[in-house]
């Protein structure tokens, strides 16, 4: 059997299954890596003591029916958790303990799964490589000063470097998907309203969505299985028959369509990713699916569009940080002077810029050229999709521009930090389901990701393509544990 | 509408008629919030009826309460007006410590509720009034800033509480109509159960915009808003004062200000709030929290065939049903506590007669003792005893009235009342007679009087008789008795 903490969460729930592993073992091996691993950073809040009780616990009295049992999962530190600090990456929160449990969490917990701690992301999930965060930058494990992606960097981190058996992050514009292919793991965004965003701190409601982020696109599907629900108490979840998603994961792809949208051909966009694209291309053919040309012609209007919603939903759902009520206060002489002073000093620079933008494009006069207009256009890019599927199955693109980069290289470049969402954002704008999954590396051994899109609710769809490819492109991450201490 | 009736403000020989437009906000009749499940009885202690949802928790998310849906559409109804079948919730974003969300989720460009109509029974006939608009929003908070010198407190009890705002079209052109106005609002509410028009709980307050015109201009003039006024007193001192003001002003040659006032209810004046130039921009977009709201045909139709008699049609049924006046049927059906009482003491008893015993004595008793018909010391039950009692000529009208004296100590069973003191009419016409032979006898100079021409003088012996008879001779018997004694 190998080491503990590099197993996938379907080997380490068979082991636990056939009483091979014990809760108490594996939640201890994944807290002494951790221990270790401090230098990756990719911890705001553990809870470690809690989780090793409740993993004596869970084998005091085992139930193996459940789909996570006696699983220790970290979880994006956005989740509300009742009793367990949570900041969303924010001075702002800094000290906010939740007496509730996000709904996407409850179904982990109600499936056996033990929590370990909260993992650092960028501040209110808005930034594309963890460096937004209150708490400090996380470390790709991939190799040093490199930035994990972002928001979800010590989600992803915390996979690829095998400290949490899988985890879920949030998306709003790629924010699992990008750190996913930065660190040569699987990431899914499932459709707008399949997970419940009650109790996930919100970033731009109508994009928001949770998601599972795991070492192999199997685990993904176990993961979703369990996180996926309708839930009356978020008025955009949608109640749909979910697939058994890991039941009904299946290699055959045999006359599947794929297309290839000619528009995620962006300028100066690395030859490796055209090559990795290509690549994904020709393995889709030999699995059986049929390959085809298609158009999404609004897709250069995704950026800007996505950078006026966003901000906009963001600057409204960050007014109820204002010192009054719970967490950062800081005070003044007055109302508006305690106002000025909490917000000013709670919240970090991109996460003012955002409400600043979001404002800006909500004033009266401003209103309708950019808000509206902006909402127009995301009506044209859902029905490009729309259109494009009624042709094909699924969408075949990159998952990003490029690999992972420095940490510090962009963090004075907003707009070039912004490009990185490049392919991802449509895909929030027309609530679609997309997955990245690790497709190859580039001239560094970085990974890269290529990016799966399905119709509405057709998650099993994409996740069996992925599952396909996965095979064929039979991806090795090798990460050399050089942040590990003694 | 007759000229002399109009409400005109005066100055050196000119006119000036006033416009008034009402932002009228009611409490929904509701036991849970409109966006999350905590209570909103009034009165408890101050945040213990809020839920992580009113008190704007991260990650917290609003859902809607189907049932204030159904009580916008109810008053919709009873407002005749149109019921939107898609509407839209907005935010409206401000900072404020009593509102934990930063913003406030409304109705802005798609309400729930468009155009309808109120009809106002003036003295000098009727007169409509345009609704614009119902929307559904919910409260704030309440910030208290008399309890500690140094920090305000907040109260969030009321934060998230369902309001209907209804805004009239500007048709409202006196203080009177504005009392009426909002008089027949609460009524057709308070029919409908969808606001309880509570006004010292807040259940309802208005926003009053006023502007003043020269009489027979067509255009408006520029208006102000009134903030939040909480009495139709108040309103209507706010409006002569505003009013004037803006007058003066005129009368100056000075421009009038679009602002937001307030009105100060110790100095009767109005002071400026914010200009138009500081108005608030508060970046109304959809909630992305919230669908848009969808409502189907077959809910409408059934909040419709739920929806019981309102006034106007009461009062219609009043006059062709039970012949009432005008005015006697827009008194009994203003409130429909009234209604249901006079309905309940004419189920056994004579209408006429339980008009005017509902209208006069009961209504005198319950303005002295400053009390609602609900709380009524005499029962619909009893009242029907007595006025069959006054029919049957069992007491006299004027026995009655000491019966009633007695009746409101408790709501005393009037038969019991009559029987233990004796108070039943003599109605035999044999003792009537001797009675009348009696005063006849002993008042021998004034018969010779009468006789002699002096008509004046038979209300004397019509009270001599009631007198001997100690009040409980039959009138109509000892008015009969005494003509034929007298004139035969």
């Amino acid at each position: 059997m190998s080491d503990i903490t590099s197993q996938s969460l379907f080997e380490l729930t068979s082991n636990i299954k056939e009483k091979k592993l014990s809760s108490e073992e594996i939640t201890k091996a994944f807290i002494n890596r951790a221990e270790r691993s401090k230098k990756l950073n990719v911890y705001v809040t553990d809870n470690f003591e809690k989780a090793i009780d409740q993993s004596k616990k869970f084998d005091s009295n085992p139930n193996f029916d459940f789909k996570l049992p006696g699983i220790p999962i970290a979880v994006k530190d956005l989740f509300c958790t009742n009793g367990v600090r949570t900041t969303a990456g924010s001075k702002i929160l800094n000290n906010f303990v939740p007496t509730y449990e996000s709904t996407v969490t409850q179904n982990l917990w109600s499936q056996g799964a033990i929590l370990l701690g909260k993992l650092n992301c960028d501040e209110f999930a808005m930034g594309s490589s963890n460096e937004t965060s209150f708490f400090g930058n996380v470390q790709n494990p991939v190799g040093e000063n490199l930035v994990p992606g972002g928001s979800s960097g010590g989600s992803s981190a915390a996979v690829a470097a095998n400290l949490t058996p899988v985890t879920i992050g949030t998306d709003t514009g790629g924010s699992i998907r990008q750190p996913a292919s930065f660190t040569g793991t699987v990431g899914l965004k499932p459709t707008y309203g399949s997970c419940s965003r009650y109790g996930i701190v919100a970033f731009a409601s109508s994009l928001d969505q949770a998601g599972p982020m795991t070492k192999n696109v199997r685990d993904c599907s176990m993961l979703l299985e369990v996180i996926s629900s309708f839930d009356q108490k978020d008025s955009t979840s949608i109640d749909y028959k979910r697939n058994y998603y890991s039941k009904e994961l299946t290699k055959d792809i045999k006359g599947k369509k794929i297309g290839i949208p000619k528009e995620y051909r962006v300028d100066n966009m690395p030859d490796e990713i055209e090559q990795l694209w290509k690549n994904g291309i020709s393995y889709a053919k030999d699995c059986g699916a049929e390959i085809i040309d298609i158009s999404l012609p609004h897709t250069n209007y995704a950026l800007p569009t996505y950078y006026i919603v966003a901000p906009a939903e963001a600057s409204s759902n960050l007014a109820r940080y204002d010192g009054v009520k719970y967490g950062f206060r800081s005070l003044g002489q007055n109302l508006i002077e305690m106002y000025e002073k909490t917000r000013s000093e709670g919240f970090g620079d991109e996460v003012k810029r955002r409400i600043m933008i979001g404002t800006y494009v909500l004033s009266s006069g401003y209103y309708d050229a950019y808000y509206l207009k902006a909402q127009k256009v995301r009506q044209l890019i859902k029905k490009d999709f729309d259109d494009a599927f009624s042709k094909v199955d699924a969408i075949l693109t990159p998952s990003t521009p490029s690999s992972a980069f420095k940490i510090g290289e962009k963090t004075n470049d907003p707009v070039s930090m912004y490009l990185n969402d490049i392919f991802t954002v449509p895909i929030n704008l027309a609530g679609l389901p997309g997955i990245s999954i690790p497709a190859g590396k580039d001239k560094n051994n970085y990974p890269l990701g290529l990016q799966v899109i399905g119709k509405p609710f057709d998650e099993q769809n994409i996740l069996n393509i992925s599952y396909a490819l996965e095979d064929k492109i039979n991806f090795k991450n090798d990460i050399s544990d050089w942040w590990l201490s003694e | 509408m007759s000229k002399n009736s109009e409400y005109l403000i005066e100055r050196e020989n000119k006119q000036y008629e006033v416009i008034i437009g009402l932002e009228v906000h009611a409490q929904v009749t509701s036991e849970s919030k409109l966006f999350s499940q905590s209570s909103t009885k009034f009165g408890a202690e101050p945040n213990t009826q809020v839920s992580l949802v009113d008190a704007a928790f991260p990650g917290m998310l609003p859902v809607i309460n189907e049932f204030c849906i159904e009580q916008a559409i109810k008053t919709g109804i009873g407002l005749k007006a149109k019921i939107n079948k898609k509407s839209v919730f907005d935010r409206k974003n401000y900072f404020y410590a009593d509102l934990p969300q930063g913003y406030q989720i409304s109705q802005y460009k798609y309400p729930i509720v468009g155009e309808g109509k109120v009809i106002l029974d003036m003295p000098n006939g009727q007169k409509e009034i345009g609704i614009e608009r119902l929307h559904l929003e919910q409260d704030a908070g309440k910030s208290i800033h008399d309890i500690d010198p140094n920090n305000t407190l907040v109260d969030l009890n009321r934060s998230g509480v369902a309001l209907m705002e209804i805004v009239s079209k500007p048709d409202l052109r006196s203080p009177d109509e504005v009392n009426v106005y909002i008089k027949k609002l609460r009524s057709i509410m308070r029919y409908l159960g969808t606001c309880d028009g509570n006004m010292q709980e807040g259940s309802l307050r208005a926003d009053v915009n006023v502007s003043v015109r020269l009489k027979g201009e067509i255009e408006f003039g520029t208006r102000c808003e009134i903030k939040n006024v909480n009495s139709i007193k108040f309103m209507q001192m706010a409006i002569i004062s505003e009013a004037n003001r803006q007058i003066d002003l005129l009368e100056e040659g000075k421009e009038i200000d679009q602002e937001t006032r307030l009105f100060d209810t110790k100095r009767n004046e109005t002071r400026s709030m914010r200009s138009k130039e500081d108005a608030h921009d508060y970046r109304y977009f959809p909630d992305p929290d919230l669908l848009p709201l969808e409502i189907s045909q077959e809910l409408i139709e059934k909040i419709k065939s739920d929806i019981p008699e309102l006034p106007d049609e009461k009062k219609k049924r009043f006059i062709d049903k039970f012949n009432l006046s005008p005015y006697e049927a827009t008194i009994l059906v203003s409130d429909i506590e009234t209604s249901n009482f006079f309905e309940e003491v004419i189920k056994n008893s004579d209408v006429k007669l339980a008009t005017n015993w509902i209208t006069g004595e009961l209504f005198a008793v319950l303005n002295e003792k400053n009390l609602e018909i609900s709380q009524s010391p005499v029962s619909a039950k009893n009242l029907s005893k007595l006025i069959n009692l006054i029919k049957d000529g069992t007491i006299s009208g004027k026995i009655a009235k000491t019966v009633f004296e007695q009746m409101i100590n408790g709501d005393q069973d009037p038969l019991i009342i009559v029987k233990e003191k004796g108070l039943k009419q003599e109605s035999d016409p044999k003792a009537i007679e001797e009675l009348i032979n009696k005063v006849i006898e002993n008042n021998s100079d004034k018969v010779a009087e009468y006789k002699s021409g002096k008509d004046k003088l038979f209300g004397f012996f019509v009270g001599q008789a009631m007198k001997e008879s100690k009040g409980k001779g039959n009138p109509q018997l000892i008015n009969k008795i005494l003509k034929e004694k007298l004139n035969g």
